[in-house]
């Protein structure tokens, strides 16, 4: 009974070290979900549709991506493999997390792997240099991250059914801005540099040009091949 | 709720889940090849850039560098924020308050 008491403590207190330690990712999920939330209201998305997104996809550039697809009238196919080809990256993230990972169980492992995003990754990926945590504050931390994105979902198609001109705020502006953040923050080297902007203008001109939803996945593959590339000649 | 839209978020949850989670169950018996590992290791950047530069010099689909284009004059600021702060929430903010002042002031 009283070692039951004891492990209730450590786990209580392991849960409020791993929602404290979401806090940025709370702050910076809110507005973002909110946004998300107006946009899929716009595009005829009702709360239980956003939601649902929210919890069962949880990644936010790929769901305003596939709100923006509906809106404009892509089919289902283009939308998944869109999907697909955005969210491929927490590939690396995954593979970048699995040797700190050793111990959790495959259920475990599952359950950490529906949760990772690149804000929760950039966490881990920090916090794991110190020593892999307690198992329920990894989760809890990851919790409370989709918790906040769920809800910011909600509360943003409650207000995107009153405000019917969201331009004037300025909130069509969270997602590049949080691209811009992400790509700031990423850019570790030279070779990052350039491959940052030769993804991004490959991506102009393939749109430009016409390539449609191409564009993107056809920039991408374009910009870190010649990242190896680069690395290889760099390295002599 | 329409089928299309439960089928739409079925399928978006598959293929998001599979490539967070696979490599996290099978790494460690299955590694991949040395060059594969460094081509993903620029996708971050490069998927992001290709997402990101469209959508501030694009604004309506034709290449737009004027001052009138508010989403362009806004990434300043807020680039100067990550840099300050590496605050992803705080960027965040001061992009969205700078392109709704930019609004407001009619530029």
């Amino acid at each position: 009974m009283s070692t039951g008491m004891l492990s209730d403590g450590i786990a209580t207190s392991s849960i409020r070290r791993g929602m404290k330690a979401a806090t940025p990712v709370v702050m910076g999920y809110i507005p973002i979900a909110i946004a998300f939330g107006i946009l899929a209201s716009q595009v005829g998305l009702g709360i239980a549709e956003a939601a649902a997104m929210s919890v069962f996809v949880f990644a936010g550039s790929a769901q305003f991506i596939a709100v923006g697809m509906i809106g404009a009238g892509n089919s289902i196919g283009a939308i998944v493999v869109t999907t697909f080809l955005v969210n491929l990256r927490h590939l690396l993230m995954s593979a970048a997390l699995s040797p700190h990972l050793r111990g959790l169980s495959h259920k475990e492992l599952a359950w950490f792997g529906f949760q990772l995003t690149d804000e929760t990754f950039a966490l881990h990926s920090t916090r794991f240099r110190e020593g892999v945590p307690d198992v329920l504050e990894s989760f809890a931390l990851n919790g409370t991250a989709q918790v906040s994105w769920v809800l910011g979902t909600i509360a943003g198609v409650l207000v995107g059914g009153v405000v019917s001109d969201v331009d004037g705020l300025g909130m069509d502006y969270t997602l590049p801005a949080m691209f811009i953040a992400l790509v700031f923050i990423q850019v570790h080297n030279s070779t990052y540099f350039t491959v940052g902007v030769l993804g991004g203008a490959a991506a102009m001109v393939f749109q430009v040009t016409g390539m449609g939803v191409w564009s993107i996945i056809a920039a991408t593959v374009l910009a870190a091949t010649a990242g190896v590339v680069l690395e290889q000649w760099k390295a002599g | 709720m329409e089928s299309w839209i439960v089928l739409t978020i079925l399928l978006m949850m598959i293929v998001t889940y599979v490539p967070r989670t696979a490599p996290l169950l099978f790494l460690t018996r299955f590694d991949l090849p040395k060059g594969v590992i460094l081509w993903l290791k620029y996708i971050p950047v490069a998927v992001l850039s290709a997402l990101l530069y469209p959508s501030i010099l694009l604004p309506a689909g034709e290449l737009d560098v004027s001052s009138s284009n508010e989403f362009l004059v806004a990434a300043l600021p807020t680039m100067l924020v990550v840099w300050c702060t590496r605050s992803l929430f705080w960027t965040v903010v001061v992009g969205v308050l700078a392109v709704s002042v930019l609004r407001e002031m009619g530029v």
